[in-house]
């Protein structure tokens, strides 16, 4: 009987080395993205992947956002809000130490609200800034921020990589060499090719951070995305760009697909003003010409759900509006002729991106079933921004609107490319970002969804879905997104 | 042959400053405006401003265009508007790639299309020679980068014999050699197709000529004959090819840079003239410009090597 306990140790050894090399083999996780940004410093730059690879993971704000779009502390482990809603007390954690070592403390939040404040500011979101009256140092754990008027969206946005925390040593060197204070530190960048970042162990929550080194590639070609995910060189593609080559990871057992949603609203914008779309009838005849199911089954192959106006399915105030005006082309058509239209050639200038370049087709198709006849101008992105969206030189277009809360697009007036000019939408777009009350801020969101269906701005297309390809064994990423970033606090990689 | 450098040189000046002016001005007529590709759709107006300010786009397009000379002419090519740094550095980071790419690219093709193309010549109107011609039809035929999905859904996807793309750098040199592979073969199939049917017929052409006839009722072996007399007299219309494939060969490598996602020049510019990063894509078209005129300059010196008779003209 003396082998017995032999062979009872014996699996227990293998258990225990077999522990002991997955703890030894450090956690490593390659991840894809399809844009490759030209700086690494959100503050300066609105390119989305630098959100995606950065906020949250390499630079922190006072506040974050869940998955579910909840406000959470970060930086901030609390705060107190004024009666009246316009100081905000925020309490910092404490003993916080930037990358390299420096502490962060209430004079390095001053630093970064001034410099995202300033004239020569170039952050590209500086309006989130503008209700912003003074930010002042309480002591060197607290800093007490006032504004001129109250922002229900206020802490949402402090929770941006707009609004990261930096020093004011590094802040000016941030877009080649990050230095933050969040759970991963930069480590190399191979412009074109790879970005690195490792765990920062003096983090405070480096316990619950699992990954030890993140890779980044830069690939973005689909077909290159697609052979580089099945030759196993990247564990994870969480914004994969080509929804139609999703059925081949579905069908390999070593893949798993998510597909969740993002904050983008994928419209067909019509320049309102300019004739014809001046006219109301004109774009609701627009709107009752096109067919969304048609659409996402071409452009996107499915994989998107359909929107009636300008806010996410997914968000607490939605209102189901995709039946405002079914779809129907004879009665379009005879709309369009009664709109003096019928016939007439419209340009449609469309972005690089493939749901914009496979959704023109469709719609072209679409108008001219309702006998409108639309040319379709492929533009580079470059061109698109200057001439479309600046000289608002155009008829119609298609573009997701990617940022959250962002319905305030409709109150900016004519300067804005839409050319829509509505002071009951401007009235109600400031009631909401003051409206601190949850359900109350909902019904006004409702309101504001009925109208903009109602006068048909623009023709509301669907909700850009959030692809993912996952290697089976990576974990805890987020299948929907809120926010433009990414956080790897909560990943793993089973290896 | 004083002269002939000296024009050349000149040429060489000249070219360069007609192509700066021409980028010049292309990237300014684009629509297009830096400030508001770094910043977005919700950046506001006095951010944009402040931008253009820090970038320099304020001064008149003359005072740019002299300032940009001044400087390019001490070697300092500015700094990158969306990068940042220096374009000097993005270049540099980047030439070692693009450079190996397109050396190997061009090794490959100059050994495939010599062999193939002297083959065919020696087998003319025989299966070889259909079977060369054949290949290099479909070679011209087929795109470099659908050519280059089928290599990696072959050697990288179905294989894994190599990576499907990227490259890390010469630091592991066994592992950048195994990511230059299939770049280097879909680059070099497709270029090699053409050449092996230029030095074909350029040798069909000087196999018909006397002295290869008599070389051979000397008794020579065919493969001498072919690769010391018939090889050499053939060489100026390939060298002439040679030349201009080089060329294509540098800007072929964007294409290529994408589909394996190599960080490399052509990806470089590819992305500075979507951001309309002024300062790198004049670095480079003009660095593209420089390459292009000296490759033509090398051939014309080949020439002279190639057929002495060639330098009582010059």
């Amino acid at each position: 009987m003396s082998h017995l306990p032999l062979t009872k140790t014996l699996p227990a050894l293998t258990l225990a080395f077999g522990l002991m090399a997955s703890a030894s083999a450090a956690a490593e996780l390659v991840v894809g993205m399809q844009q490759e940004p030209t700086s690494l410093d959100p503050t300066a730059d609105a390119t989305a992947s630098i959100d995606s690879m950065m906020t949250q993971n390499v630079f922190e704000s006072l506040t974050t956002v869940a998955e579910n779009g909840e406000v959470q502390p970060n930086l901030a482990t609390s705060w107190e809000v004024s009666e009246d809603g316009l100081t905000y007390t925020f309490h910092l954690a404490e003993g916080v130490t930037f990358h390299d070592g420096s502490v962060l403390d209430a004079e390095d939040v001053i630093f970064s609200f001034d410099r995202a404040m300033a004239e020569e500011s170039v952050n590209p979101s500086k309006d989130i800034f503008e209700p912003i009256e003074s930010v002042k140092a309480v002591d060197p754990q607290t800093v007490e921020i006032t504004l001129s008027g109250k922002d229900a969206f206020f802490l949402f946005n402090m929770g941006q990589g707009d609004s990261a925390i930096v020093a004011s040593e590094s802040a000016d060197t941030n877009n080649a060499n990050p230095i933050g204070s969040g759970p991963f530190k930069f480590d190399s960048w191979t412009r074109g090719d790879r970005l690195t970042l490792v765990k920062n162990p003096d983090h405070r929550d480096a316990a619950e951070v699992a990954l030890d080194k993140v890779v980044f590639r830069f690939i973005s070609d689909p077909a290159a995305a697609t052979a580089a995910m099945m030759a196993e060189e990247l564990d994870a593609f969480p914004g994969f760009p080509a929804p139609e080559l999703l059925p081949q990871f579905e069908a390999d057992p070593r893949f798993r697909v998510n597909v969740g949603s993002t904050e983008g609203e994928v419209i067909l914008a019509m320049n309102n003003a300019k004739p014809p779309f001046d006219n109301v009838e004109v774009r609701r005849a627009v709107a009752t010409a096109i067919d969304r199911d048609e659409i996402i089954e071409g452009a996107m192959y499915g994989q998107a759900v359909p929107i009636g106006s300008f806010y996410p399915p997914h968000g607490t105030a939605y209102v189901d509006l995709t039946e405002a005006y079914p779809h129907d082309s004879e009665k379009a058509k005879t709309m369009f002729e009664e709109a003096g239209v019928a016939g007439e050639t419209m340009t449609l200038r469309v972005p690089p991106f493939p749901y914009a370049t496979r959704s023109a087709e469709i719609i072209q198709n679409q108008l001219s079933e309702a006998g409108i006849d639309a040319k379709v101008e492929n533009v580079e992105w470059g061109f698109w921004i200057d001439e479309v969206y600046k000289k608002k030189n155009y008829d119609m277009t298609i573009i997701a609107h990617t940022s959250p809360n962002d319905m305030g697009n409709f109150a900016r007036g004519p300067d804005y490319f839409y050319g829509y000019d509505n002071a009951e939408m401007t009235a109600l777009w400031e009631q909401i970002t003051t409206e601190v009350d949850p359900a109350k801020r909902d019904e006004l969101l409702k309101q504001g969804q009925q109208m903009l269906s109602d006068q048909s701005v623009h023709a509301f297309l669907f909700q850009l879905p959030l692809l993912g390809v996952f290697r089976e064994g990576v974990e805890g990423y987020w299948s929907s997104s809120p926010v433009l970033y990414m956080p790897l606090k909560g990943v793993s990689v089973a290896n | 042959m004083a002269y002939f450098l000296f024009r050349r040189t000149l040429g060489f000046v000249l070219t360069l400053l007609a192509v700066s002016v021409v980028v010049f001005a292309v990237m300014n007529v684009l629509p297009g405006d830096p400030a508001l590709t770094i910043l977005g759709m919700d950046a506001s107006d006095d951010a944009l401003a402040a931008l253009r300010e820090q970038l320099g786009l304020n001064a008149p397009l003359v005072t740019r265009y002299f300032s940009w000379v001044w400087n390019a002419l001490q070697g300092d090519f500015g700094l990158s508007h969306s990068f940042r740094v220096p374009v000097s550095e993005l270049i540099a980071e980047r030439l070692p790639m693009t450079i190996s790419l397109a050396v190997a690219g061009m090794l490959v093709t100059l050994v495939l299309a010599l062999s193939l193309g002297i083959t065919a010549a020696a087998q003319h109107r025989r299966a070889g020679d259909w079977g060369v011609m054949f290949l290099s039809q479909l070679g011209i035929a087929v795109p470099a980068f659908w050519l280059s999905i089928l290599l990696v859904m072959l050697f990288a996807v179905k294989l894994r014999w190599l990576p499907p793309g990227g490259f890390a750098g010469w630091s592991d040199p066994v592992a950048a050699i195994r990511s230059l592979i299939l770049p280097t073969v879909a680059l070099a199939l497709v270029q090699s197709a053409v050449l092996a049917r230029v030095t074909r017929s350029s040798a069909l052409e000087v196999m018909r000529q006397d002295f290869v006839r008599t070389a051979r009722a000397s008794g020579l072996s065919q493969r001498r004959v072919l690769w010391r007399h018939v090889l050499p007299n053939a060489l100026v219309p390939i060298v002439t090819i040679v030349g201009m494939q080089f060329a294509a060969l540098v800007t072929g490598t964007i294409v290529i840079e994408n589909v394996f996602y190599l960080p490399g020049l052509g990806r470089l510019i590819f992305q500075s003239i979507a951001n309309r990063d002024l300062p790198t894509v004049q670095a480079l078209v003009m660095l593209f410009a420089a390459i292009v005129v000296t490759a033509n300059f090398v051939v014309d010196l080949l020439y002279v090597v190639i057929d002495p008779r060639l330098k009582a003209r010059t």
